[in-house]
């Protein structure tokens, strides 16, 4: 092994520019490697933005648009489904719980959903989590309301204050319900969901604040409801749900019951299994991820290149150098094996580097990260994509070591033992 | 076969250029010390080339101790060059970032043969012994950048006596000392090179060392393509 004690030597002797091919190196793979783990930490907490439900079920429509409004309270349901058709499902034998969901309010910009006490009950996220409060009860009252964490930051809130619902999804709303203002009873922990971005109340809340706007519009000046009209808890009338979430009692009857949900003829409804739909979501955007990884790439093989051009521009000065090796029998073949090694030594250095960086990083931010964006990047044992990323990039080191050996193999054989500067 | 060099109708040249060497014929008896006599661009220096093997002659034969170099490949001619010679260059012949000894036992670390010459000695103990012979025992731990141009040199007549090699060759080793230091060089290689029985080939453009020498060759008178 003279050649590699011979490379590592040299590599020695020339520390400065050593040290900063290695670190260049080493920055461009923890990037890699960095963008790699944000990547799998983004697609996790989607994933996991919803969990133990095995199915999601709404007025007929699309597939993703479902998904959007009922789990990440993006864009508009169409339609809604009759109290009665759900309170149907609610009894089916496969079905163990259900969560349902009434939309269509909101509250300076964040939704507003009716729901029930099974929400704080059944509902749960990346890993089976349970919904906690961080102060007050869930609210059970009609005008009880319940703040997701960042709802109850962003606007200042706390227990007691009064709340207004605006009808309809936007930051300014025309038609406002604040002749019936809402009361905080209770604000949840912050679960990095968009459960923090949501204010919640019960469904009679919803139908007590829409009394008289049965024609979709509000009662006519003076005609407007007051708490007094309003009915108590157990004698409002539901009438109708958006969407409601579905735990089977066995996973098995998953697929049987999501095809009955599709042929049910009463109303035109769908289920879906949020796993599946997810999934169809994220490979819709899944191309930005790949030009993400693109770019990376090209990252380390510039980083690469720098390694090249050190090593080249390196060559002139080591002429002598391969001369004397020449003289005491190294064969060129020795010589093109000399810098291939130290190509190689510092890729893979750089690689080694790169990735203890990455775990630095991430063990020094990943909390902050989790506070101040709600990502939450695991750490775990390098997997086989970084050795994959590892092996590529000692490998390119390899070929790209060719380059100056191929060069110092053409002088060795030209200059022999006469060095001509 | 006591003949260590025997040149026979060698022509060489770079690439297709003009011809540097033409040397109808050319022989060393083994033992001999060669003094090979040239101004500057007589071939000196390509001539030590071919004879080292480095450079493959385009006609002729290179005996060199009896195998002839022109019909080797290149790896024979690298693996000869490792096992049977000694190279000293002008200046500039050592490593920079190898330790005096490292650079001493370069050769026997580069070639097994050559190491096997050791005939079970340490390494690190035959290079004490040759440096301590060429009077450089106290720096074989330094730097080699800490060196003066002289001690480089022995440093490198060290590495080229290393595993007794039966051909020294030298191109110009002292052009760069003193004249005093040269013939204190001269005599401590001289005596290695007796003490191994190896035949040395020096070369020079400074005829005042000839007298020196058991054998002196005129390169202009040999070589039909010296200018």
């Amino acid at each position: 092994m003279l050649v590699l004690d011979l490379a590592l030597k040299s590599l020695r002797n020339r520390a400065f520019s050593t040290s900063l091919t290695v670190g260049s190196i080493a920055l461009s793979v923890a990037l890699l490697i960095g963008v790699e783990n944000v990547r799998v930490g983004m697609r996790d907490s989607f994933s996991n933005t919803i969990s133990q439900t095995d199915l999601i079920v709404g007025a007929k429509g699309g597939t993703i648009q479902l998904l959007l409004y009922s789990v990440f309270g993006m864009g508009s349901p169409t339609n809604n489904l009759s109290w009665d058709t759900y309170r149907e499902w609610a009894e089916h034998p496969a079905i163990e719980w259900t969560i349902p969901y009434g939309l269509g309010d909101s509250h300076r910009g964040f939704r507003v959903i009716g729901t029930n006490e099974d929400f704080y009950r059944r509902y749960r996220y990346r890993g089976g989590q349970a919904i906690a409060l961080a102060e007050g009860r869930a609210g059970s009252e009609v005008f009880d309301v319940t703040l997701g964490a960042d709802v109850a930051a962003e606007l200042g809130y706390g227990l007691g204050d009064e709340v207004g619902v605006t009808h309809g999804i936007g930051a300014v709303g025309f038609l406002n319900h604040d002749h019936l203002p809402f009361e905080v009873a209770g604000i949840l922990a912050k679960t990095f969901t968009p459960v923090d971005r949501a204010v919640y109340v019960t469904l009679e809340g919803i139908e007590a604040i829409h009394f008289g706007w049965e024609d979709g519009a509000p009662p006519m000046a003076g005609e407007e409801h007051t708490h007094e009209d309003v009915l108590a808890m157990e004698e409002i009338e539901i009438t109708q749900v958006t969407s409601f979430f579905v735990g089977t009692t066995s996973r098995r009857d998953v697929l049987r019951l999501q095809r009955e949900i599709n042929d049910y003829e009463g109303e035109p409804m769908m289920a879906v299994i949020p796993g599946l739909a997810l999934n169809e979501m994220w490979q819709g955007i899944g191309y930005a991820e790949t030009g993400l990884r693109l770019v990376t790439i090209f990252v380390v093989l510039v980083g690469l290149l720098g390694m090249l051009v050190s090593l080249y521009t390196s060559l002139n000065e080591r002429r002598r150098e391969m001369a004397i090796l020449r003289a005491v029998g190294a064969g060129p073949k020795s010589i093109v094996a000399l810098l291939v090694l130290e190509s190689v030594c510092l890729a893979a250095a750089g690689a080694i580097c790169g990735l203890a960086l990455v775990y630095v990083l991430l063990s020094a931010g990943q909390p902050i990260v989790e506070a101040q964006v709600g990502l939450f990047i695991p750490i775990r044992p390098p997997g086989s994509v970084e050795w994959l990323f590892l092996g590529a990039v000692v490998t390119a080191g390899f070929l790209m070591g060719f380059v100056p050996a191929l060069k110092a193999y053409r002088t060795a054989l030209h200059d022999g033992l006469a060095v001509r500067v | 076969m006591s003949l260590a060099i025997d040149v026979r109708r060698l022509r060489f040249r770079y690439g297709n250029g003009p011809w540097v060497l033409d040397i109808p014929e050319m022989a060393l008896e083994r033992g001999t010390r060669a003094f090979l006599f040239g101004p500057s661009g007589s071939g000196k220096t390509t001539l030590l080339g071919v004879l080292a093997g480095v450079l493959k002659p385009d006609e002729g034969e290179v005996n060199v101790l009896g195998r002839d170099l022109a019909s080797l490949s290149g790896a024979q001619r690298d693996a000869f060059r490792a096992e049977h010679i000694g190279y000293v260059f002008q200046m500039f012949n050592l490593i920079p970032y190898l330790s005096v000894l490292d650079n001493i036992t370069l050769p026997v670390r580069m070639n097994a043969k050559r190491r096997a010459r050791l005939d079970g000695a340490g390494v690190k103990e035959t290079a004490a012994l040759l440096a301590d012979h060429l009077q450089i025992g106290d720096l074989l731990k330094k730097p080699v950048t800490e060196l003066s141009v002289g001690q480089q040199q022995r440093v490198a007549a060290c590495r080229a006596l290393m595993g007794s090699p039966e051909i020294i060759v030298a191109d110009e080793p002292t052009s760069s000392l003193d004249f005093d230091r040269r013939e204190a060089f001269l005599e401590l290689l001289f005596a290695e090179c007796e003490r191994a029985g190896a035949t040395l080939v020096f070369v020079s453009h400074d005829r005042t060392l000839e007298g020196m020498f058991s054998r002196t060759v005129p390169l202009p008178d040999i070589n039909r393509a010296a200018l």
